[in-house]
């Protein structure tokens, strides 16, 4: 995509930008029917299982057997919810996490937009899914759905701060916002990508980052066990299915965030490696990240809430705050 | 400029395509899924139980003041990031003013603590 940015806009440059733009969306579809799958698969052997294994072989079409089932069932909207906001929530929560994709680079030359704004970006936007989750919650007009909504919030809310300030480490690491940048300071051995130098913030970053995900051990808004479902228990077919879409494709670019930010992003661990294409080791961090996000699922067990809010505010964002002004001691030492 | 100009346009381009692919398929799903409500399945769900009173209420006041302590840190990190850009450049002037700036938050933040604000009793 790189040569298209230098060239000025035309009708055959924006028609190559659409066709990016629907690239990116089948390559996120596919994604997600198979993170869906592998999770299943993963956390079914993890407990002596087998996992989904009857639709096509190895269960390979069980994700695209419960789309078509999403897609052909009855979409009811109960008669006390607030139709429009009942409507709008799910579009709400899918645009902004689509959106954010625009800007990830998978490679030295596969890249779409190059934003100097970088990781800011993705705060931006992340924070308008919280806002569809509140307004899903509250809109159905049922018990369960208020709960989570508000809960969801007030965690994603909470969890956001050291996220962000998590950050700041390698911002100041590198001078740069741009995500490019930041990949391309990485350069050398795996020792010199960022994860050790800010190990600290490393671990802020993916423990904020599986709690904005709403993932287990962090998984209070939709805690099936006391919230039913927590905030689209009214919802049903396609409407669910798109916070289901809208909270894995959140998965692929949080994995994406951290391989870039912490792990080299397309960078060998050698540079003896090189001759390796650089998109290729952008996915296999890509899929470690991935896989242990399945694999702390499968091993933790849930929070409780009080205990949720007081890691994020007591522990985290300290540690957070402490983290930025190591990191500016240890450049100024250096 | 051309590839800042350029690289909006994709931003904008990935917006379009957000908003129109929800509405092509639930446009899609329309027109193949059953429509047959009934009174009952319009109900909201309550365990099985007829739903009792209404629940857009007003709720705890806590979400509020969580809803305060982010905007003061978010705020935080919005002065925080030209800090940290900039701060190569910068130097030793830079990191006392903002271990002075940061310091003031903290403060804030222990008395919210004292105050219990983090202290999450019910629900």
């Amino acid at each position: 995509m790189q040569h298209f940015w230098n060239d000025p806009l035309g009708w055959g440059n924006a028609g190559i930008f659409i066709a990016g733009a629907v690239a990116v969306l089948a390559v996120v579809i596919f994604f997600v029917t198979y993170a869906i799958y592998f999770e299943r698969k993963f956390i079914g052997w993890m407990q002596f299982r087998k996992g989904p294994n009857r639709v096509g072989p190895l269960g390979l079409l069980q994700t695209v057997a419960d789309v078509a089932k999403l897609l052909l069932k009855e979409d009811t909207i109960p008669s006390k919810a607030d139709k429009g906001l009942f409507v709008l929530a799910p579009v709400l929560a899918f645009v902004p996490s689509f959106v954010v994709l625009a800007f990830i680079p998978y490679s030295m030359n596969l890249q779409f937009a190059d934003l100097n704004v970088g990781f800011l970006y993705y705060i931006a936007l992340s924070g308008i899914t919280t806002i569809a989750i509140v307004v899903g919650g509250w809109a159905s007009n049922n018990k369960y759905s208020l709960l989570g909504g508000m809960r969801s919030a007030a965690q994603m809310i909470s969890y956001e701060v050291p996220l962000v300030m998590s950050i700041v480490g390698v911002v100041m690491m590198t001078g740069s916002l741009n995500l490019r940048d930041i990949v391309i300071a990485q350069e050398g051995y795996f020792w010199d990508w960022n994860f050790l130098p800010q190990i600290l913030g490393f671990g802020i970053f993916v423990i904020s980052a599986i709690s904005e995900l709403n993932r287990t051990p962090f998984d209070l808004p939709e805690a099936e066990s006391e919230l039913v479902a927590g905030y689209h228990v009214e919802y049903s077919g396609f409407r669910f299915a798109f916070f289901m879409l809208t909270e894995y494709i959140y998965l692929y670019a949080i994995a994406c965030l951290t391989t870039l930010l912490f792990l080299g992003g397309w960078n060998p661990p050698f540079p003896q490696l090189d001759f390796i294409p650089g998109v290729l080791w952008f996915f296999l961090k890509f899929a470690f990240i991935v896989f242990t996000i399945f694999w702390i699922r499968a091993t933790f067990p849930r929070l409780r809430v009080d205990q949720l809010m007081s890691l994020a505010w007591k522990v985290l964002l300290p540690l957070a705050i402490l983290n930025i002004f190591l990191t500016a001691l240890g450049i100024e030492l250096m | 400029m051309e590839k800042y100009i350029n690289s909006y346009v994709i931003v904008t381009v990935f917006l379009i395509l957000g908003i129109l692919f929800p509405i092509f398929v639930l446009w899609l799903g329309k027109q193949l899924r059953p429509h047959k409500p009934t009174d009952a399945k319009k109900t909201t769900y309550e365990s099985g139980n007829e739903p009792v009173g209404v629940s857009q209420i007003r709720f705890n006041v806590r979400y509020y003041l969580y809803a305060l302590m982010f905007v003061i840190f978010d705020v935080e990190t919005v002065f925080l990031y030209p800090w940290a850009v900039a701060y190569k450049q910068m130097g030793l002037f830079a990191l006392t003013e903002m271990i002075i700036f940061a310091g003031l938050l903290c403060i804030g933040l222990v008395y919210a603590w004292r105050k219990k604000v983090f202290k999450w009793n019910s629900i």
